[in-house]
């Protein structure tokens, strides 16, 4: 175990800390009020716990140091090997050396389309970007997109069919298993099988309409075979939900444009639903506030753990996730849904809440919207459907579709029991009436709830088979292991969360012997072919197409990315508020009285929010991004709320016990402000016992306590100390700028009625000392060597970053990684501060309040300054500036002092402390490098570029486009030749990777003279200078984020303290008054 | 008392004194004339090749344009090397028996790479920039910037060999001041012809023979004679100079390091 400083923290003394805070308080987190010395450190140096010179002794100086000379002048001596080019036998057609090119596909995503458009360069994809045409993405994407390039170059992917370990051919497997389906098939004389069905199919969601004929024509060929379906972290609440409100299942679509009330209980819709990317993208549309466009939505989030949702919310209510029932109840009662009682959990913050949050929405109609979380029960979904259809939005704000997803288990889900088809798997497999098992895809073994016994189960299956990616514990427990195909390998076909249906086409022939779903099961049902013809013939007969006519409608479908007109149709159901049962039938029974020295709690399960189920544990990239509220990395952790640590004397790191219903777990605490009391959250996917060496031994196994009784959160957990701690990493302490005013928030009223931001002498603290020389910190008059300079053809980049619809997912962060071939550095070197994300996704903390904190995030890149402090620091001019006002980071020249970092005041720069790199000389993650950006050494200073390999490409086609004339490059938001607006979509666009991938389309980049996006958003009078005092006149500049509070809860919210200070009945009604 | 030293000590002493200045320098400059020799950098060395490639017949005598073979020069950064099926589409007719292009036969034969006596799989490169040097061809080309500027005399060379060795200071000739590098011919406004279009028609005219090279600064390019060696007149540079503002490259631009380096 790590020997970690256990800092505990003193809360009393941080509220009072905060309490004597002037004007409005942002910080990182607990240890920055309570100025702990880790902080200290953190703020002090950037790379703190260095050994420095001063501690060697002399003669391992002078060791040091002639080794060092000695061997600078060697290491500039190389001979370099002849070099060989290799042509093409036949050259493809569209291939040209040097350019990259574009295919579009989907990715699955919890069996879900995410439709994305892979650049390719000479045949090895290399980054993986939004659809623009897909409605499930509209040309963004998410960490997980960006990060599934990753792996498909995965070193620790299986890469042979194995039979008990050893490599087997696969024919021997299918010998295996038709002999078994031949077991299956009818017996002659009796009509279907008798009996349990002696073979199983265990699948994921499956949206694919190809797989489901398949297995649908395989179970109608073999009668004893029988499919099931288990998602450990699925939907599966909302189809519980739906069964309950309408007795079938639908598919559920928001429209957030045109939602301008929204209720969100418990979930986050804007980052984990299938259809998220474009959720986020309509949501933030309504919120982007502009001279021109004084008005916003407004979102209420009631949750239990704080995610994204919360954090973006105008007002947030944390809750136990048990009592969002019981407020959803009241809230269904105040918008009239028939027999609806319901009462908020004490505290008048709720109350006031709930009243506000009613009145909102009934007087939005039809622009009213209430959206359940995937994690709450199905009776508040079939709640939410009542409550819509009450408000009248259905229709308007949302609508209902035929499932895009098919249920071939043939047993209806049980809406009390998201896993009946799993149990029923292992109930059979138990009683030995289960004679081969093929797993499609999964890790069933790791993510099945604790109380389902399938490995034991698999132990009694003769014939037990595995199609996955990795060799993982489904596989140990499998006497055969198939490696499948990544979705970048294999063709097959897609439904997306509208229904509409995408040919995921591969842009690699398989990099290991492995077969994609739909090859295995056409090969078990004895029609082996290709995925192409499996996948081709299916849409032809779909479509009917004649096979004429197919080859030119095929091409469409591929170059598209989607079918047309095949999203699902939209269904009538009317929510039926009389099957929801009563409050408290889900409710467990009193909680039993706890042990000594424990705390009776309840129990919320999550998936990780960067491995999600632990499917990703293998994948660097989502490892170290960090976690977008707690800023963990590499590690998952039990988040507990500030007053629960003060009370159990816990701090970071340290171990707790948490028991529930007789089975035990010991994790890590990390303590979360906003987490609602009496509450723990639990994550799970980590603590994989087989998986690569990027997962292996990270974190610890959430799924031992989860149970599918209660998957989503239990009551009756208990909490109590434990020996040891863990050492968790978080980023929130690094990288810390000491400035005024990092991030500005403000409401819109007022920006609407005074936009300039209010300046010292609106600040509480105005007559004090430092605000008395204020002047010092305002900033200086403009000297802008850049305007007087810049002839009107020079261009002159900018970037501007709107944190009025960022909502901090990192989608930019994951982006940049993949464009700039960042490297991963592990979990140690994060420790010491070393990542090299080169945005980084700041998250603070706002207001006076450890209950209820305002959550503001702030991606923070290069400022590329105009009178940038790095660059006269730079003792070999390593780091200058361009014509255009780039900073530029030249690699070749650094020779790696770092005193360019150390003199950044926005702490933007990364060093290559090793040869972060080179990984391990691991070939097949060279294919992953863009060719276009150097892949930098060690002793290497590096940073935002603005992606300059873009701005030369988009110069030179411009240039070369129209022949001898300075064709303009074309920038988003600029009007081209033929008078069109150009957007993010445009051919030709000249747009970074991270606006390019972020979903709100929160970042705007081009030229901050002409007429372009960029330049309009920094005349708008929001737009303000990170540490703009500094006179570094940075060209990334900010629009302060603006909130949409409800007047009547306002002065609520801005006082709404510790719990001793929570809002009396008393500050409503003066809210009230005030509003008037 | 014995002397400690004999008198030879003084000569030694002296060449000492002597060689402590003069080797350091005698090292720098043997070093660095090492360096900038062509035994280092191997300009004008040609390389072995799985095929004895010429390009003096291939383009002098035969008149294959660049582009029939370097397919993607004129709009990728990489010129681009023929695939084995160029070679064949006019070997699958003439010289089918040629022991020399058995290489050739057996690529195509057995649709593997082209393969040299060795074993060896590939060509060998000729020409090479640092991997933290980023060059585009097809801006070039679309400037008018004349392959032999930095390939040498391409067109006369029986086996490829290196032109200009591409120092950094060599790339900075051109990108500080572009005026002496850019040229417009006067065929080239008689013809109407793009500047790209002027690159490969030089060699169209050296290839019906040198008296069809009218100025000395196409004599001078088809020559294969860089800017190290050539110096542009003073009416040169000043229609480069116009060229400069009529093509719109920014000089400033030209220099700044993410230019080439990123």
């Amino acid at each position: 175990m790590d020997q970690v400083k256990h800092n505990n923290l003193d809360l009393a003394e941080i509220r009072e800390k905060l309490a004597g805070m002037k004007g409005q308080a942002y910080w990182r987190g607990l240890e920055e009020i309570a100025e702990t010395e880790e902080f200290q450190e953190w703020l002090g140096e950037e790379f703190p716990n260095r050994e420095t010179l001063l501690q060697l002794d002399r003669r391992e100086f002078l060791k040091v140091m002639g080794a060092s000379l000695a061997l600078a002048g060697v290491a500039g001596c190389r001979y370099l090997p002849q070099e060989k080019i290799v042509p093409y036998i036949k050259a493809p057609e569209e291939v040209v050396a040097g350019k990259p090119l574009e295919f579009a596909s989907a990715m699955p995503w919890c069996g879900y389309a995410k439709g994305v458009l892979v650049t390719s360069r000479e045949g090895r994809p290399i980054k993986i970007d939004g659809n623009p045409t897909h409605p499930s993405t509209l040309g963004s994407s998410d960490i997980w997109m960006q990060a599934s390039i990753l792996d498909l170059y995965d070193p620790d992917r299986s890469k042979n069919t194995m039979k008990d370990g050893a490599i087997a051919p696969l024919e021997d497997f299918l010998k295996e298993a038709r002999e078994s389906l031949t077991a299956a098939l009818p017996a002659p004389g009796s009509v279907g099988a008798a009996g349990a069905a002696p073979v199983r199919i265990l699948a994921e969601t499956i949206t694919s309409p190809t797989l489901v004929a398949q297995l649908s024509a395989l179970a109608k060929k073999y009668p004893g075979a029988q499919v099931h379906h288990f998602e450990p972290a699925g939907p599966h609440n909302a189809l519980g939900g739906a069964h309950l409100a309408f007795g079938r299942d639908v598919d559920i679509i928001y429209h957030f444009d045109k939602a301008s009330v929204i209720l969100a209980l418990d979930g986050d819709f804007l980052q984990v639903m299938p259809g998220s990317v474009r959720y986020a993208r309509d949501w933030a549309d309504r919120r982007r506030v502009r001279k021109s466009k004084m008005e916003m939505n407004r979102l209420y989030a009631v949750e239990s753990t704080p995610t994204l949702t919360g954090a973006n919310a105008d007002h947030r209510l944390p809750l136990r996730a048990g009592d969002v029932d019981a407020f959803t109840r009241a809230v269904a009662a105040g918008l009239g849904v028939s027999g609806m009682i319901g009462s908020v959990p004490a505290g008048a913050d709720a109350d006031a809440f709930l009243q506000a949050t009613v009145a909102d929405l009934k007087s939005a109609g039809t622009g009213a919207l209430v959206v359940p979380g995937d994690n709450q029960s199905p009776a508040v979904h079939a709640l939410a459907h009542a409550m819509n259809a009450a408000l009248g939005a259905v229709g308007s704000t949302v609508t209902y579709i035929e499932p895009a997803h098919a249920d071939l288990s043939g047993q209806a889900v049980a809406p009390g029991d998201p896993f009946a088809s799993l149990k029923a798997l292992v109930t059979d497999m138990q009683a030995g009436q289960v004679k081969m098992l093929l797993i499609l895809g999964g890790n069933p073994v790791f993510t099945a709830p604790a109380d389902i016994l399938l490995p034991e189960a698999l132990s009694k299956v003769p014939v037990r088979a595995h199609l996955g990616s990795h060799e993982d514990e489904t596989s140990a427990a499998c006497n055969w292991h198939i490696p499948e195909s990544h979705y970048l390998e294999a063709w097959g076909d897609l439904r997306a969360y509208d229904g509409t249906a995408t040919i995921v086409q591969p842009l690699i022939a398989p990099l290991y012997e492995s077969h994609s779903a739909i090859e295995l099961v056409a090969a078990l049902a004895d029609k082996p072919d290709t995925g192409y013809n499996l996948v081709r013939s299916y849409w032809q007969a779909a479509q009917s197409v004649t096979s004429t006519a197919l080859a030119r409608t095929w091409e469409k479908w591929l170059n598209d990315g989607l079918i047309a007109g095949t999203a699902s149709q939209s269904l009538t159901v009317t929510a039926n508020a009389g099957a929801i049962p009563a409050a408290g039938a889900n409710a467990g029974a009193t909680p039993p009285v706890p042990a000594s020295g424990f705390e009776a709690i309840e129990v919320i399960f999550r998936p990780d929010p960067n491995i999600r189920d632990g499917r990703f544990i293998n994948n660097g990239w989502l490892q170290e991004i960090p976690k977008a509220i707690s800023k963990l990395t590499w590690d998952n952790a039990v988040l507990v709320s500030a007053t629960m640590a003060e009370r159990l004397h816990l701090a970071n790191n340290v171990n707790v016990t948490i028991k529930l219903k007789g089975r035990k777990l010991i994790a890590p605490v990390w303590i979360t402000p906003g987490h609602p009391d009496n509450s723990v959250t639990v994550y799970y996917g980590y603590g994989r016992t087989k998986t690569g060496q990027v997962g292996s031994q990270k974190g610890f196994n959430g799924y031992v306590i989860r149970t599918s009784d209660a998957p989503d959160f239990a009551s009756g957990g208990e909490i109590g100390e434990a020996p040891g701690s863990m050492r968790l990493v978080s980023q929130q302490m690094q990288q810390t700028m000491e400035g005024r005013e990092p991030v500005r928030v403000r409401s819109i009223k007022d920006y609407g009625a005074k936009p300039e931001y209010p300046k010292a002498e609106d600040d509480e603290g105005a007559g004090n000392e430092e605000s008395e020389k204020s002047d010092l910190f305002k900033t200086p008059q403009e000297y802008d060597i850049w305007a007087k300079e810049g002839k009107a053809h020079e261009y002159a980049w900018g970037m501007a970053i709107d944190l009025n619809v960022c909502i901090g997912c990192n989608a930019c962060s994951m982006a940049c990684q993949a464009e700039n071939n960042i490297p991963v550095v592990g979990k140690e070197q994060v420790a010491n501060g070393r990542h090299m994300n080169w945005i980084r996704v700041d998250r603070y903390y706002a207001g006076k309040n450890l209950v209820n904190p305002e959550i503001v995030f702030q991606p923070v890149p290069c400022m590329h300054c105009e009178k940038a402090p790095c660059e006269p620091v730079c003792p070999v001019a390593a780091t200058v500036h361009s014509h255009e006002g780039l900073n530029m980071m030249i690699y070749n020249r650094c020779v790696g002092t770092r005193y360019c970092s150390n003199n950044c005041p926005y702490k933007v720069r990364r060093f290559n402390f090793y040869n972060y790199a080179n990984h391990h000389e691991i070939p097949v993650l060279k294919l992953l490098n863009n060719p276009e950006v150097t892949v930098r050494g060690r002793g290497v200073m590096e940073k935002c570029t603005y992606c300059v390999q873009r701005i030369n490409r988009a110069r030179i086609e411009a240039k070369i486009a129209n022949n001898s004339e300075g064709a303009p490059i074309k920038l988003v938001g600029m009007k081209d030749a033929n008078g069109k607006t150009v957007n993010e979509s445009t051919p030709g666009v000249l747009i970074t990777a991270c606006q390019q991938a972020c979903p709100t389309k929160a970042i705007s980049f081009g030229d901050i003279h002409l007429d372009n996006e960029v330049k309009q958003w920094k005349s708008e009078p929001a737009n303000y200078d990170l540490l703009g005092e500094l006179n570094t006149k940075p060209r990334t500049s900010y629009l302060a984020k603006l909130r949409n509070p409800n007047p009547a809860l306002e002065p609520a919210t801005a006082n709404a303290g510790s719990v001793a200070a929570a809002g009396s009945a008393g500050s409503v009604s003066e809210a009230g008054t005030k509003a008037e | 008392m014995a002397q400690i030293f004999p008198s030879t000590a003084n000569t030694l002493a002296k060449i000492s004194l002597f060689g402590a200045v003069v080797l350091p320098v005698l090292l720098i400059v043997v070093g660095s004339g090492i360096t900038r020799s062509s035994a280092n950098t191997k300009v004008n060395v040609p390389l072995d090749q799985p095929v004895p490639f010429s390009h003096e017949h291939h383009v002098s005598e035969l008149g294959i344009d660049c582009r029939y073979c370097h397919t993607s020069v004129e709009k990728s950064s990489a010129a681009g090397m023929p695939p084995t099926h160029t070679c064949m589409s006019c070997h699958s007719q003439i010289w089918t028996n040629s022991p020399l292009l058995e290489p050739i036969r057996e690529s195509y034969r057995n649709q593997t790479p082209i393969k040299s006596w060795d074993g060896s799989i590939g060509w060998n490169r000729v020409n090479k920039v640092p991997e933290f040097v980023y060059f585009n061809h097809s801006i070039h080309v679309n400037r008018g910037v004349n392959c032999n500027i930095c390939h040498g005399p391409v067109q006369k060379m029986q086996l490829a060999y290196k032109g200009n060795a591409f120092w950094m200071s060599w790339c900075l000739e051109c990108h500080r001041s572009p005026e002496k590098a850019l040229y417009r011919s006067k065929e080239s406004d008689e013809k109407g012809l793009t500047p790209r279009e002027q690159v490969f028609d030089l060699y169209l005219k050296a290839q019906k023979g040198e008296e069809n090279l009218t100025s000395a600064r196409e004599r001078a390019l088809a020559s294969g004679r860089d800017f190290a060696g050539y110096h542009p007149s003073s009416e040169e540079v000043e229609q480069g100079k116009q060229l400069v503002d009529k093509y719109h490259v920014k000089t400033k631009q030209l220099t700044d390091c993410w230019t080439c380096h990123r």
